[in-house]
């Protein structure tokens, strides 16, 4: 098992990442560290990379060179052990609508071997806001309500670290507030977070550290605290060469 | 044990959800009875020749019903979006392939009991007295039909033309399979002991031991990306 190194700090370590679909190359050598609680904010045009290099750092593709390493588990190697420490959301919400809120939850909880679990299913519905629909089958469920149903799933098993990309899609603004809280508790509580999006205001105002990532490289990286918001506007349009907010 | 519970979760899981739509079983119950009913009308089934032979017309009804399952056992995890959710669950590649299998295994027994049943009637053969040298048979087929398709199934879930690509991968590979099984099936409905087939089982036990091996092996890559 190869492991990250003791010296190294760092819950999150990629080391020139390169992704080729073909003749296309999707990501171009991307090194990236982050330390457990830092919460990464990754933005970028459509095609820049950022689900690839998601996909990559949760072990769900490999990279066509490169390596990745999460707390100290190599994505390439030791993917079971990595799985129970990440929890991923995404527009895509892995749930079975023939299941019942519940059941989905139970199923993802047995999966992750999860301890108490009817009391951990409780409290998870509970913290997105869907206890009453326990039984409820999720094809009944609005997209938001769904979205809420997947944030639940990531977290059932108290990950480490949060992948999420696009994360807001198909939430209502009730449902953005919501999961705002929900990450803002994860991150108060140290939990490692990277998330990719394309509202550089949400982004911004969750985040402690911010990547602007372009044709596949990593462009820019700065911890927020240094930087103003309308600054970090100016530099993602000077740099994706966007005239407008990405939608 | 946690290995075992994790698989048994999945086979659950696709159960629930298949019991709630019935979409599955009730299209491969119905493909199947409409294969017998077709073959006894095209048939004089009082040829002894066709009596002979009768057991490719199971056979027959069994493999494209069951292929009909085969094709939406990854194909809905793939269409639906969830293979990424299974996939990101800390379990083996051989483990999602048990589950899936073992899924596949039980609807196909489920289709196999209602078409054996419209059997006997359609074809007014007593299967009561070979019942068990019988369902040995097709539980080796259908364990050795489950373990090849599975592999397949993934294989083919990501391309367009799913159902056509299952039926181009499975056919060929399971020719032996199916040949041994149409004939181990024969000599005993026809009254024959059991240790007649012997040699047609031999071929059906090492088919399904090799091909679980060979998915113990492969799984992992095949269902990557």
């Amino acid at each position: 098992m190869a492991q990250m190194q003791e010296e190294d700090n760092y819950i999150i370590k990629a080391s020139g990442l390169v992704k080729k679909f073909g003749f296309k190359t999707v990501l171009r050598k991307i090194d990236l560290s982050l330390k457990k609680g830092d919460f990464l904010a990754l933005f970028g045009p459509n095609g820049a990379g950022k689900t690839t290099l998601i996909q990559i750092l949760c072990s769900l593709m490999r990279p066509t060179s490169g390596n990745v390493w999460i707390a100290g588990f190599d994505a390439e190697y030791d993917r079971e052990a990595l799985h129970k420490v990440i929890g991923v959301v995404s527009h895509n919400t892995f749930l079975y609508n023939n299941l019942s809120a519940y059941e989905n939850l139970k199923f993802y909880g047995i999966m992750y071997r999860v301890m108490n679990l009817r009391e951990r299913i409780e409290e998870v519905m509970g913290l997105v806001g869907l206890r009453g629909y326990m039984n409820d089958h999720v094809q009944t469920f609005s997209r938001g309500m769904q979205q809420r149903l997947s944030v639940a799933r990531a977290i059932i098993h108290d990950p480490l670290i949060f992948f999420l990309d696009e994360p807001f899609t198909g939430l209502d603004q009730h449902g953005v507030e919501d999961f705002k809280q929900i990450l803002k508790k994860f991150r108060d509580q140290g939990k490692t977070i990277v998330m990719t999006s394309h509202d550089l205001d949400r982004g911004l105002e969750l985040c402690t550290q911010a990547a602007i990532l372009k044709s596949g490289n990593l462009v820019y990286k700065e911890d927020v605290s240094k930087i103003t918001q309308d600054d970090f506007k100016e530099i993602y349009f000077k740099l994706t060469g966007e005239q407008t907010l990405p939608v | 044990m946690t290995f075992i519970q994790k698989v048994w979760a999945i086979v659950w899981k696709d159960i629930t959800s298949e019991l709630r739509t019935k979409e599955m079983l009730l299209s491969m119950c119905l493909f199947s009875f409409l294969v017998l009913i077709v073959f006894n009308f095209a048939f004089d089934t009082g040829l002894k020749n066709l009596r002979e032979n009768i057991s490719g017309i199971l056979w027959v009804a069994f493999i494209f019903s069951g292929l009909m399952g085969l094709g939406r056992s990854f194909g809905v995890e793939r269409d639906k979006g969830t293979l990424y959710g299974l996939l990101l669950c800390p379990i083996s590649p051989w483990g999602i392939y048990l589950g899936k299998m073992i899924g596949t295994f039980i609807f196909m027994t489920i289709m196999e009991i209602f078409t054996l049943s419209i059997f006997t009637v359609l074809y007014n053969i007593n299967v009561i007295p070979f019942l068990l040298p019988l369902g040995l048979i097709i539980f080796l087929g259908t364990l050795g039909f489950a373990t090849i398709g599975t592999v397949f199934s993934a294989m083919s879930a990501t391309t367009k033309a799913r159902d056509v690509m299952l039926s181009i991968l499975v056919f060929p590979i399971s020719a032996p399979m199916i040949i041994a099984l149409v004939k181990a099936t024969g000599i005993i409905l026809w009254g024959g002991a059991i240790q007649e087939t012997y040699s047609w089982l031999k071929i059906l036990i090492a088919f399904d031991l090799v091909f679980l091996l060979l998915a113990y092996l492969t799984f992992g890559f095949i269902i990557e990306e």
